[in-house]
């Protein structure tokens, strides 16, 4: 073991280095800034550089971020439980039930994503409206006699809206999980005496567990940040903290305590993802490793 | 075996996909406690009809009985029986002892019971130690050893296995062709195997099932299979089978005369002529390449001789295998010889004679 690197060394470096700078770059960096800021002090237009741990104060004490903080984590939660769910069968269809065409299938799942986020919230608000799809709908059905309320500028809108906007990245990763599960491996259980019930819970349900994981990480974690779904839907009530995060860098100028907040949020997100992978590896057992 | 009490019972099975006819009629008998092979090349139906015993496939008609009760529309997890997967078929989220308890699990035992049962059917099948491995954790021939274990275990009236060896190498093959067989017998449980490998049919069955694009060309102990194949594909599918032109002569009280145009005249007794075959209807005699002796000196005999000529040998270390040319014969004939000290290989274009008798000789149509 001679000092210095090898020639395949330093050519493996060369060519990971550019993509890992930019990564540092795009990635590393304004994290860095943010936990930075996050301990330093706004002066109205100038900044305090004294490191302070005021903005975590504020953010642990002050009622408001405590409740937009559980909000939003409850929120995301039902909206990434409800995802899931819906999910699991509609993958588990695509993956036991077609025997065709799977492709295409899939491909029409991704239908939604033709059009862009935006509009798609936007359409939401149309068909959930006060004088929207819905209600004209059920009006001249007759089952209701005023427009409905509950469903347009609140938490289960925004819970409606987010579930739709995320189902394909559900479906993918739970679908991939079925698919891989050896056919025989089913026939086997049931070979061995299990109902379909029962082979079901014991063979096809933990074999997917992986799938489901990532389906409930890749749900969970963005719409927790999510700001544009609640902006447009949530009214009031509906608010999250990402929309907070984003008033104090903008309207409120107090952007130590926006990053603060957008810590905050992002540690409490990886302590809940740590845990929900920590478990999915306890059920799957010998496969999620 | 002393039982011949029918266990499995095949009428007139059949079983399509779509245009595509895989079975063609299906007619056998397995008895309990007998090991059974079902035989052929690639896609002739062999899996096919196993995962219809095991209830993964409905016949398209006919009937399965599985110890004196039709299987029509009973489930495979109803049946009697359990199958040992090709791919084995472990479950890879599950410990071995949990994979071999899994059935028992099922059936409701209480834990003591299903860890007692669970230590037996491992020590069965000498596997001991390892129950709280991982599926992954386990070589080719243990994966093989714990699919049969869980089997075993769930003391079926019949254990189906599906080319269980042919993953395995040929040294672990052997050994596992002679625990199996072992085993079987000790436990009584019947088997059907499902081997394209006629080596490995032979070794282990008590009876083959011969099929050829499905159907079953001959059902037959291996002796039999071996020594009166019924038609000359199943000759030539299990060893090697030298067929020469002939026909009938003439028929007399001494039984039937062939005029077999590389050995000339034989006359052969009736009991040499299979039952259903027509005499008039002999095309081609087939004689093994052991049956025929090449006398290599002036002072060795045979039943009958006649002169060749050596094409070439094949050197096997204990065989040699020559190929021979016969008189009125276009096709060399192969015939084997094991090597002995002080005999060297006769060479290509060596006139030989060629000593051959004749209960040895098989009658095809
Ligand atoms: N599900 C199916 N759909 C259509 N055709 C099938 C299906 N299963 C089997 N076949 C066809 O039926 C025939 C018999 O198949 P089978 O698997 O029983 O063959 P096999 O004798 O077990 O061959 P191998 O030794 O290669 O395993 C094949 O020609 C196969 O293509
Ligand atoms: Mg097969």
């Amino acid at each position: 073991m001679a000092r210095g690197l090898s020639r395949e060394d330093k050519q493996g470096l060369t060519l990971i280095g550019l993509p890992f700078g930019y990564a540092l770059i795009m990635l590393a960096a304004p994290l860095a800034m943010v936990v930075t800021f996050s301990f330093w002090t706004q002066n109205y237009l100038d900044i305090d550089r004294t490191l302070t741990l005021e903005n975590y104060r504020a953010v642990f004490s002050q009622p408001i971020y405590q409740t937009l903080l559980w909000r939003s984590l409850r929120i995301s939660l039902i909206v990434t439980v409800v995802t899931v769910v819906l999910a699991f069968p509609i993958a588990y269809y695509l993956s036991f039930h077609v025997k065709k065409n799977k492709a295409l299938w899939l491909f029409l799942i991704t239908v939604p994503f033709w059009t862009s986020y935006l509009l798609r919230v936007f359409l939401w608000k149309v068909i959930l409206g006060y004088n929207g799809v819905l209600n004209t709908a059920l009006l001249k059905a007759g089952i209701i006699e005023e427009p409905l309320t509950f469903i347009l500028y609140n938490a289960n809108a925004v819970v409606l809206t987010l579930a739709h906007a995320w189902a394909p990245f559900a479906i993918l990763p739970i679908f991939v999980a079925l698919e891989k599960i050896d056919r025989s491996l089913l026939e086997a259980a049931e070979d061995l005496g299990d109902g379909p019930f029962r082979r079901f819970w014991r063979v096809t349900f933990p074999l997917a567990i992986p799938g489901v994981v990532a389906a409930t990480l890749i749900v969970l974690i963005p719409t927790v940040g999510d700001f544009i779904t609640p902006k447009l839907v949530g009214g009031t009530d509906g608010l999250m903290v990402a929309n907070m995060i984003q008033i104090q860098f903008g309207k409120a100028n107090n952007a130590p305590l926006g990053a603060a907040l957008a810590v905050t949020s992002m540690v409490v997100v990886a302590i809940i993802s740590v845990g929900i992978y920590l478990v999915g590896r306890k059920i799957g057992g010998r496969v999620a490793r | 075996m002393s039982t011949t009490k029918p266990i499995i019972e095949l009428r007139d099975v059949r079983k399509s996909f779509g245009a595509f006819e895989a079975l063609k009629g299906i007619n056998a008998v397995i008895n309990e406690g007998e090991f059974f092979s079902l035989l052929g090349p690639s896609g002739c139906g062999k899996t096919t009809l196993l995962r219809m015993i095991a209830g993964f496939e409905p016949p398209t008609a006919g009937d399965i009985s599985i110890d004196g009760k039709s299987m029509d529309g009973i489930a495979a997890n109803a049946r009697p029986t359990n199958m040992v997967f090709q791919s084995y078929a472990i479950f890879p989220h599950l410990s071995v002892a949990d994979n071999v308890g899994y059935g028992l699990k099922t059936k409701k035992l209480p834990k003591a019971d299903i860890k007692r049962e669970v230590d037996g059917a491992l020590a069965m099948v000498d596997l001991v130690g390892y129950g709280d491995r991982g599926a992954h954790e386990l070589s080719g021939g243990q994966r093989q050893r714990v699919a049969l274990a869980r089997a075993l275990v769930m003391r079926p009236k019949v254990i189906l296995l599906d080319e269980p060896l042919s993953a395995l190498d040929k040294k672990l093959r052997d050994q596992m062709q002679f625990e199996l067989r072992e085993l079987q017998k000790s436990l009584g449980i019947t088997f059907i195997l499902v081997t394209h490998d006629q080596e490995e049919a032979l070794i282990m069955s008590d009876r083959i099932a011969v099929m050829f694009e499905g159907e079953i060309a001959q059902l037959a102990t291996p002796e039999e299979l071996y020594r009166r194949p019924a038609t000359q594909r199943v000759a030539s599918f299990i060893g090697v089978m030298n067929f020469l032109e002939a026909k009938l002569e003439s028929s007399s009280d001494q039984g039937v005369t062939l005029d077999i145009a590389a050995l000339g005249n034989v006359t052969l007794p009736y009991q040499a002529v299979p039952q259903g075959m027509n005499p008039a209807q002999i095309a081609k005699v087939g004689i093994r390449p052991e049956m025929l002796t090449l006398l290599f000196d002036p002072t060795d005999k045979a039943e009958n001789e006649v002169q060749a000529e050596v094409v070439s040998s094949d050197y096997y270390g204990d065989m040699t295998y020559y190929s021979v040319s016969l008189p009125n014969q276009k096709d060399p004939v192969i015939i084997s010889m094991r090597n002995t000290a002080g005999r060297s290989i006769a060479a290509p274009g060596s006139p030989v004679r060629v000593g051959w008798g004749v209960e040895s000789v098989v009658l095809f149509e």
